[in-house]
């Protein structure tokens, strides 16, 4: 079976003064119809390049690996260059939700003109079919007088309804992938409850594809079929979310489950993971948790084991330095 | 009481609000008729959405807001601090005292000064050391003890992640050797791993300072495990308070049910099991009459509904305290 997105061994580099800084290295993900891959991590484990780069987004000083593909529809997203091939993809095929409603609405223009003008470049419609669709949506996201929100400004919206409208907004044009990148954590957990729903009804219904960005494991068991962690720019371990959150084989993921306080298991102490994540300018050679990693594994924490990913039950994959230091305990 | 070190009675505080200038003045009710007993050495927990008054709640405790009724003391070893009516030298022995730990520990530092100089401008500005030496010792007593090197002293902000400036600021807030520290959601910036780095770092300070903590925070299982007594907050009221684990076991108020819901589990077996709060938090400019909370709640009664129950505590268990209207 073909997957609706597949991305293989994706290196993103970028073009700095202080030389070139490896953002995202050897990458391989895939999304299928209807489900959500979850993508989890601290901040600086490269998330959202990894999610920006399905649309190109990514700045100029970037640079994409030759041999990387990232396969979407049967066609490979990083051999467009033409701008006719990029608005394909950005907004019409692929849409993409932020965290900041408010910084990704234009404040002087109305949300209603809005969401009609990306309607208007992607979709063969007048501006009325365009009008009519949009308020559909809003209306789907359940929004409350859809018709004077759409005349309104996001200023004039709260931050729940700014991110529903911001919802509505990406799947007027009906992608196939939906790009949602942390579109939860600035809420309050009650508003952040009724989004999910949300997200999750839509999926259902619309039978998209979805990479959703979260640092947060407990929206990740949520709403993710399947999950992958990062760190520091690498897939550390991925799989099924059942697998991943009750029988996790890495010791980062291991350390991220011990570092949530769980409101159902107050006496468990806090563990933190000891150290800070290392500048990617000096990216540890081998597995890159090594620096930090609690278990001694003596091959590895010198570096020599190189990071792969191995597959240790169906659909379970952890990189094979991160297998050895679970067997050290 | 004795053991109590700050008690808040009946305290109010409002806004003057205009939308524009011919337009009549009104009042945003931002906190209502708060009673609290802050004890001392406990790590006190304040909850609840934005919107709901916890900041509010917090600077007016440091007398950074005006209060509009009530009164707030500080009970001191020798004498007690009355907020409403303090001269100013009292003000600023009672700022030595009292301080804050802020939330963005990325806009809290000043990114011209070093790291030293951060920590060192309380002393300096309260005219608490005499000396350059004595300055010195003390910034670096208190940077040891929120485990800062001594090396990083000489740097600027720029060189430090979230969790090292993070801690810089609690050096900061600790160095006038203050006996009450409100922080205002100091972990909600911060990753999961130095979320709990942090939250073990305020703990251990604790103990060897003796310290007492309001703990302002938006994220219920992060209050659940560091607060010994949890005030929950909804639109200015408290509308439940009690020992920590009692409250979060035995949730009486169906606000707190709500937000208990309303954490996302980490087992994905256990799927969307949230009380769905319908809508939003009301404007604070005019709250609903009787139970503020009625206009969300999943299952109000009929007296309820009408706003005829007027907001205040009962207690139900001992030291558990809950808003009438949920209780009958």
């Amino acid at each position: 079976m073909s997957h609706l997105l597949e991305v293989k061994n994706l290196d993103v580099k970028f073009d700095t003064d202080e030389g070139r800084i490896t953002a995202v290295e050897n990458i391989s993900l895939s999304v299928d119809q209807g489900k959500v891959l979850g993508i989890v991590g601290e901040s600086g484990s490269g998330k959202s390049v990894t999610a920006k780069s399905i649309m190109k987004l990514n700045p100029g000083n970037t640079y994409y690996n030759k041999d990387a593909e990232i396969i979407l529809d049967n066609e490979n997203v990083l051999q467009f260059t033409s701008k006719q091939d990029l608005k394909k993809i950005r907004g019409g095929k692929v849409s993409m939700i932020f965290q900041e409603p408010m910084a990704s609405f234009a404040p002087a223009i109305k949300i209603g003109a809005q969401m009609v003008e990306q309607l208007l470049i992607h979709k063969d419609i007048n501006k009325d079919e365009a009008k009519s669709i949009s308020i559909n949506m809003l209306k789907r996201v359940g929004i409350a007088d859809a018709e004077k929100r759409f005349n309104q400004y996001a200023f004039e919206l709260s931050g729940g309804m700014r991110q529903r409208a911001m919802i509505a907004m990406a799947l007027s044009t009906m992608p196939k992938l939906l790009l949602a990148d942390e579109p939860t954590t600035a809420l309050d957990v009650t508003i952040q409850a009724q989004v999910i729903n949300l997200i999750k009804d839509i999926i259902k219904e619309y039978q998209m594809g979805v990479i959703f960005i979260t640092h947060d494991l407990g929206v990740i068991a949520q709403v993710a079929d399947h999950v992958a962690v990062m760190y520091l720019g690498s897939v550390v371990e991925k799989g099924p979310v059942n697998e991943i959150l009750k029988n996790p084989k890495h010791p980062y993921t291991k350390g991220l489950l011990q570092a949530l306080p769980d409101i159902n298991n107050l006496d468990a102490p806090l563990s933190p993971i000891p150290g800070n994540i290392p500048s990617p300018l000096d990216r540890p050679s081998g597995c890159v948790f090594r620096t930090r990693c609690p278990h001694h594994n003596p091959e590895g924490k010198d570096g020599k084991i190189e990071m792969k990913l191995i597959e240790v039950e169906s659909g379970h994959w952890v990189d094979q330095c991160g297998i050895k230091c679970g067997q050290n305990g | 009481m004795d053991d109590n070190l700050i008690s808040v009675n009946n305290v109010s505080v409002n806004f003057d609000y205009q939308e524009n200038f011919i337009s009549k003045k009104q009042k945003i009710h931002a906190v209502n008729n708060i009673n609290i007993k802050i004890k001392k050495g406990s790590f006190f927990g304040l909850v609840g959405e934005s919107g709901s008054g916890k900041t509010t709640l917090g600077r007016a405790i440091l007398g950074a807001n005006k209060i509009s009724s009530g009164n707030i003391i500080f009970h001191d070893d020798e004498k007690d601090y009355d907020l409403t009516n303090m001269s100013k030298h009292d003000l600023k022995e009672y700022r030595k005292k009292a301080q804050l730990i802020f939330q963005d520990p990325y806009a809290a530092l000043s990114p011209r000064m070093t790291v030293r100089d951060i920590i060192a401008e309380p002393l300096e500005v309260m005219k608490i050391t005499n000396s350059r030496q004595e300055t010195d010792k003390r910034v670096r007593d208190i940077a040891a003890k929120c485990r800062l090197n001594i090396e990083h002293l000489r740097r600027f902000p720029h060189a430090f992640s979230g969790g090292q400036r993070q801690r810089i600021s609690i050096a900061r807030a600790l160095v006038s050797n203050p006996k009450f520290i409100v922080a205002d959601e100091s972990v909600a910036a911060l990753d999961v791993s130095i979320q709990a780095d942090i939250l073990n770092l305020l703990k251990q300070l604790q103990n060897e300072l003796n310290l007492t903590y309001l703990f302002i925070s938006h994220d219920l299982s992060v209050v659940a495990h560091v607060c010994d007594v949890v005030a929950v907050m909804y639109l200015g009221h408290i509308v439940e308070m009690g020992p920590s684990r009692e409250l979060f076991k035995n949730p009486k108020h169906s606000y707190t049910k709500a937000l208990l819901s309303s954490i996302p589990s980490i087992d994905p077996e256990k799927r969307s099991e949230a009380i769905e709060l319908k809508g939003e938090i009301p404007s604070a400019l005019n709250p609903p009459p009787g139970c503020v909370f009625r206009t969300r709640c999943p299952n109000p009664g009929v007296d309820c509904k009408g706003g005829e129950i007027k907001m205040g505590l009962t207690e139900v268990e001992p030291g558990h305290w809950v808003d009438q209207c949920c209780v009958i």
